[in-house]
C-alpha cells in the first residue's frame, strides 16, 4: 500500500451543504489547490459510535466474493441529506460497496461483507438485522432503468402493497410520481405498460417507485449511464430536489456529474493485491470541490483531470 | 470429422483457429468457379437432409388421414372396442381413459413441475452440493426411457408402497413423474428468462423473496411455463409404453374412474388395434391417430403461438 | 431531517434509532420455502424409487441366474419351461436398431442443424423449427403404425431383392425410430453452432472464406462437444424407444448381424413391454426378468446420459 504516513482525522460532516460557487472559486485559485496536504483517508480511525448526523459509518469495510477480494479497508461517513458521489475507475469496487449499503450483495451466493457499517448508529451487519426490512429503509435505483413489465400505478403501487401500507395507494401514487417529477408526464396514461416510456422517464419512474415507500437513504448505481444529456440533466435536477428530504449515494463513472450534483466524493482505486487480485480502495474521500480542484492524492488528480481511467 | 471429445476446451478453441485458418488459406487459393459449384452442392445437401425430415413428418399426417379417414365418424368416440363388430368399433373408452389418465397428470405435474423450477431457480444455493446433485438428478431423469417409468410404476405405485392397483390414478402418476423432468426443465428455462434486474428491483423495494417471486418473476414468466406445461402434457398424452406395465389393458369396454377398475388410454387402444392382424383394424388404429394428432398439434400450435407472443413482449 | 414523515412505514423506533429487525417472523416465507424444496425433492426420489423398484428383484433374479450366463448368454427365452437367461440377443437387437436410427438420423439430423444454424432466414427457421417440434412431440404409436403399415411396404417395393419375410423389419423400425429422432439431433447440435461466437465466423468471412467452408471447417468443430452430446443423446432415446420397435421389429429374440435389415427382433424394450403386460405374478422369475432387463437397460441409458450432460456443460464452459 502506498498510501501516506500522515494522516489527521476526517473533518465532521458539515450540516450545511457547501455553497456551489465555492466549486469554481476553489478552481479559480491555483494556490489553493497546492494548500491542505492533510485530507487523505485515514486507514485506522476510531468508530463514532452512535453518532445519528451520518446516516452511514462505514468503518474498514471490505467485501470478498467467494474468497476473492473486491474492494477493502473503505472508511467514511456519509452525511444526511447530502448527495455523497462515488467515483473512480471501472472495476474498484464502488458499486460493490454502493450493494452493501442495503444489503443488495446478500443476494450474490459467496458474498461476504467484513468491517462494520452503522446506519443511523445501529449496525447494519448486526445478527438480528433483517435485510429485507433493511431495503424498506434504504432504497435503491440502478444503472438501467428497470420497471416492472406492469402498468406505470402498478409499478409505483408495488412496494406500498407488498409493505402493507394503509392508506389511500392513488394518492401515495400521485405523491411519489410529483415527487419523481413524473407526474404531469404521465398523469394521463397511469395504467399503460412502464415499458411504453423513455429511458429517461423509465429511470424517473424507478426513483419515483424507491420514493412510494418512504425511504430514508437513495443508493443510485450509476443511474444515468444509459440515459441521453437531457434526460440525465433532469435525472440530476431531480436529485437535488430529493436530498432537500433523502440522503443520497450515487456511484458514477461521470466525472462531471459527481462535480455537478455531490456534496462530498469518495475516490475509488485498483491495486493489484498480494494474490495478484485486483482490489478496490478508497485513495480520498472529501468535499467535492476539494477532490475536484485540489485533490490529496496524486492518483485523485491524475484522475479527475482525465490523466488516467 | 473425427475430433476426440475429450479435448479439453482450449486445445478445442484452438483447433477451431486453425480450422479457420486453413479454411481462409484454401479460400485465398482458390481458382475458377469450383467451390461456388460446391457451395451449391453443399446447400442442395442441405435442404435435401431437411426436406427428409419434413417429407417424413409430411407422409406420416398424410398416411394417418388417408387411411384412417374411412372410419372418421361418431362411432370413434360414441363405440367401446369389439372383436365381433369391427366395422363399428370405436375408441370411447380410451378416450374416455386419456382424459382420467391426462387429468390427473396435470393435477401433479403443475404444482409440482412449478414448484420445483421455482426452488432451483429462485432459492437454492448452487454452491450447495445438494442442490447442484437435484439439478442434475432432473437432467438425467429427463433422458430415463419411458418404459423405466413403466416399471417404477408397476413396482412402486401399483405394487409395493402406494398398492393402489392397476387403476387410471396409477397411469396419472407414471406420466406425472415421465414427464416431470421436461416440465421443470422448460419452467426452470422461463423463469431464468426474466430479466434479474427485474428481482434486484422488487427486492430493493424491500419485497421479501417469495413477493419477488409471486408477484414480479411468475407473472412474467407464465406464458413460458404454460408452454412447458402444454408440451409435457402433449407428451404424456401420447405417451404408450409406460401404461402397458401399469395396467392400460387393451380391451375395456365400460368407462373408467379415477381410483377403481381397469382402464385403457387412447396410445394403448390404438397400440392393440394396430397390432391385430385384420385390415380393417388397422384403419380404425389410423383414425384414432388422428383423433389423437387433431389433439397434439392444437396443443402444439396454441404453444407456439404463446412462446412468439411471449418472446416479442419480453424483448 | 426535520419535518419528515418516516414514520409513515414506521421505520423508526421511539429512541430515534432504526429498526432493522423483521416486522414479523415471517412463518409464510419458511413454510413456502420448504414446499418448494419438498417439489423439487420429489426429482431425487424418483431416482431413488427407480434404483430400487430395479435394484431389489434384480438380486432375485440374479439369485438364480448367474451374471455371466445372463450377460453374455446367446440364447433368451425367459418365460419358456425350459427357460434360458441370456440376454445377448435383445441387447444386440437393440444396438441393431440403434445403429439404423443414427445411420438416418446423424447426416439428417447434422445436415438439418448446419442449414438452421448457419444458412436458414429467419422466416425459414421460425416455420421449420415448429415444425420439427412436432415431429420430435410425434407419439411414437403413431410412429410405429406408420412404420409397420407404410414405410415396409414402401421399401419393399424400393427393394425388392432384400429377403423380406413377416411383417416385422428391424430395419425398417430402426429407420422409424431414426426420423423420430432426427429433431433430437438437430435442436441440440443446432443449439451448439449457434453459440459458437460470432467473431471466430466473421474472422473466416474477413479472410475470404466461403459460407461452406465456415459451417464445415470452423464453426462444426468449434461445435463439436454440442454435436457429440447430440449424438449421444439421441443414441440414447433410440435405445429406450418401445412403441416403434414392438409394433414394427417383431418379437424374436434372435442374433443377428447388423445387415440383416429385414430381419424380425427383440430389444430389450420390447421384452419389457410385451411380458410384463400379460397377467404375470409377482415373485416368479419372469417377473424378476423384467427387472434385471430393466435395470441393464436403466445402466446403458444413464451412462450415455451422463455422458451428454457433460458434453453439453463443457461446450457452455467454453462459449458462455
Amino acid at each position: 500500500m502506498t498510501q501516506e504516513t500522515e494522516i489527521t482525522p476526517m473533518t465532521e460532516p458539515q450540516p450545511e451543504p457547501p455553497a456551489h460557487d465555492a466549486l469554481s472559486e476553489a478552481a479559480a485559485d491555483p494556490a489553493a489547490q497546492r494548500g491542505v496536504e492533510t485530507h487523505v483517508v485515514p486507514e485506522h480511525r476510531e468508530r463514532k459510535g452512535g453518532k445519528t448526523d451520518a446516516v452511514f459509518h462505514i468503518d474498514g469495510v471490505g467485501v470478498s466474493y467467494s474468497g476473492k477480494p473486491a474492494v477493502r479497508d473503505v472508511t467514511f461517513d456519509i452525511a444526511e441529506n447530502e448527495i455523497t458521489a462515488l467515483i473512480g475507475p471501472s472495476g474498484c469496487g464502488k458499486s460493490t460497496l454502493l450493494r452493501c449499503l442495503n444489503r443488495m450483495n446478500d443476494l450474490i451466493p459467496g458474498c461476504e461483507v467484513s468491517g462494520h457499517v452503522g446506519f443511523h448508529g445501529e449496525d447494519l451487519y448486526g445478527p438480528r438485522v433483517d435485510p429485507v426490512r433493511v431495503r424498506t429503509l434504504i432504497g435503491m435505483v440502478f444503472q438501467k432503468p428497470n420497471p416492472f413489465p406492469k402498468s406505470i400505478y402498478d409499478n409505483i403501487a408495488f412496494g406500498p402493497r407488498v409493505l402493507g401500507v394503509k392508506g389511500d395507494l392513488d394518492e401515495i401514487v400521485e405523491r411519489a410520481l410529483r415527487r419523481g417529477a413524473l407526474w404531469d408526464d404521465v398523469k394521463d396514461r397511469l395504467k399503460d405498460n412502464a415499458y411504453g416510456m423513455s429511458g429517461g422517464q423509465q429511470q424517473r419512474l424507478c426513483i419515483a417507485r424507491c420514493l412510494a415507500i418512504e425511504p430514508d437513504v437513495i443508493l443510485m448505481d450509476e443511474p444515468c449511464s444509459a440515459l441521453d444529456p437531457i434526460s440525465t440533466g433532469k435525472i440530476e435536477d431531480l436529485m437535488l430536489e430529493l436530498k432537500e428530504r433523502y440522503s443520497i449515494v450515487i456511484v458514477t463513472h461521470n466525472m462531471q456529474q459527481a462535480a455537478r450534483v455531490s456534496d462530498k466524493t469518495a475516490f475509488f482505486t485498483v491495486e493489484l493485491s498480494e494474490e495478484e487480485h485486483r482490489v478496490g480502495r478508497v485513495v480520498e474521500f472529501d468535499d467535492t470541490e476539494k477532490v475536484f480542484t485540489n485533490p490529496a492524492d496524486p492518483r485523485t488528480e491524475a484522475y479527475v483531470t482525465g490523466k488516467v481511467g | 470429422m473425427a475430433v476426440d471429445p475429450g479435448l479439453p476446451g482450449a486445445a478445442r478453441t484452438q483447433l477451431a483457429v486453425a480450422g479457420a485458418r486453413a479454411t481462409t488459406a484454401a479460400a485465398l487459393n482458390r481458382k475458377g468457379s469450383g467451390p461456388r459449384v460446391q457451395e451449391g452442392l453443399f446447400l442442395a445437401l442441405l435442404l435435401l437432409a431437411v426436406g427428409f425430415a419434413l417429407a417424413g413428418l409430411a407422409a406420416l399426417l398424410v398416411w394417418s388421414f388417408v387411411e384412417g379417414l374411412p372410419r372418421l365418424d361418431a362411432n370413434l368416440f360414441t363405440q367401446g372396442p369389439s372383436s365381433l363388430h369391427p366395422e363399428t368399433a370405436g375408441f370411447r373408452t380410451a378416450i374416455l381413459g386419456s382424459v382420467y389418465v391426462i387429468g390427473g397428470v396435470i393435477a401433479l405435474i403443475v404444482p409440482l413441475g412449478v414448484g420445483a423450477a421455482i426452488y432451483l431457480e429462485e432459492y437454492a444455493d448452487k454452491t450447495r452440493w445438494w442442490n447442484r446433485f437435484i439439478e442434475l438428478n432432473v437432467q438425467n431423469l429427463a433422458g430415463v426411457p419411458s418404459i423405466v417409468y413403466g416399471i417404477l410404476g408397476l413396482a412402486f405405485i401399483v405394487r409395493g408402497p402406494l398398492d393402489i392397483g392397476f387403476v387410471a390414478a396409477a397411469g396419472s402418476m407414471t406420466l406425472a413423474l415421465l414427464v416431470l423432468p421436461t416440465v421443470i426443465l422448460a419452467a426452470r428455462e422461463a423463469i431464468r428468462a426474466v430479466p434479474p434486474s427485474i428481482r434486484e428491483g422488487a427486492l430493493a423495494l424491500g419485497a421479501t423473496q417469495w413477493q419477488t417471486v409471486r408477484r414480479q418473476v411468475l407473472p412474467a414468466a407464465i406464458p413460458g411455463i404454460l408452454t412447458g406445461i402444454i408440451l409435457g402434457v402433449a407428451r404424456a398424452i401420447g405417451e404408450a409404453a409406460p401404461l402397458l406395465l401399469v395396467g392400460a389393458v387393451t380391451f375395456v369396454t365400460v368407462n373408467p374412474s379415477l381410483f377403481e377398475g381397469r382402464f385403457t388410454t387412447l396410445p394403448v387402444q390404438i397400440f392393440n388395434y394396430a397390432g391385430r392382424p385384420q385390415e380393417v383394424f388397422h384403419e380404425l388404429a389410423a383414425a384414432g391417430v388422428i383423433v389423437m394428432l387433431v389433439v397434439l398439434l392444437a396443443m402444439n400450435s396454441f404453444a407456439i403461438w404463446l412462446r412468439n407472443h411471449y418472446e416479442k413482449k419480453l424483448s | 431531517m426535520a419535518g419528515r414523515d418516516i414514520t409513515a412505514s414506521g421505520s423508526r423506533a421511539t429512541d430515534g434509532r432504526p429498526r432493522l429487525e423483521a416486522v414479523s417472523p415471517r412463518y409464510g416465507e419458511k413454510a413456502i420455502f420448504a414446499l418448494l424444496a419438498l417439489c423439487a425433492a420429489i426429482s431425487v426420489a424418483t431416482t431413488l424409487a427407480i434404483v430400487i423398484s430395479l435394484i431389489v428383484p434384480s438380486i432375485g433374479f440374479f439369485g438364480e441366474v448367474p451374471f455371466a450366463d445372463f450377460l453374455f448368454g446367446t440364447d433368451w427365452a425367459p418365460t419358456f419351461a425350459d427357460a434360458t437367461f441370456g440376454v445377448l440377443p435383445i441387447v444386440v437387437g437393440t444396438l441393431t436398431v440403434t445403429a439404423w436410427a443414427l445411420l438416418v438420423a446423424i447426416p439428417v439430423g447434422l445436415l438439418t442443424a448446419i442449414y438452421m444454424a448457419e444458412y436458414a432466414p429467419t422466416r425459414v427457421r421460425r416455420v421449420v423449427k415448429p415444425v420439427l417440434e412436432v415431429l420430435e412431440g410425434m407419439p411414437t404409436v403413431a410412429i410405429g403404425l406408420f412404420a409397420l403399415y407404410f414405410a415396409r411396404p414402401l421399401l419393399e417395393d424400393i427393394f425388392p431383392f432384400l429377403p423380406w419375410g413377416g411383417p416385422f423389419a428391424v430395419g425398417v423400425a430402426g429407420i422409424a425410430v431414426g426420423l423420430m429422432i432426427v429433431p433430437l439431433v438437430s435442436s441440440v447440435a443446432d443449439d451448439a453452432m449457434r453459440s459458437v461466437p460470432a467473431g471466430l465466423r466473421e474472422g473466416a468471412y474477413a479472410l475470404g472464406a466461403t459460407k461452406m467452408k465456415v459451417s464445415a471447417r470452423v464453426v462444426f468443430p468449434a461445435a463439436i462437444s454440442g454435436i457429440v452430446a447430440a449424438i449421444v443423446l439421441a443414441a440414447s432415446r433410440a435405445i429406450g424407444e418401445t412403441m416403434v420397435v414392438l409394433l414394427a421389429a417383431g418379437a424374436t429374440p434372435q442374433l443377428v448381424a447388423p445387415w440383416d435389415f429385414t430381419e424380425s427382433i427383440q430389444t430389450m424394450t420390447a421384452f419389457i413391454g410385451t411380458t410384463a403386460t400379460g397377467d404375470i405374478a409377482t415373485g416368479t422369475i419372469t417377473y424378476d426378468t423384467i427387472f434385471a432387463v430393466g435395470a441393464l437397460l436403466f445402466v446403458m441409458t444413464l451412462a450415455m446420459n451422463m455422458l451428454a450432460i457433460r458434453l453439453v456443460r463443457r461446450f457452455r464452459e467454453v462459449y458462455e
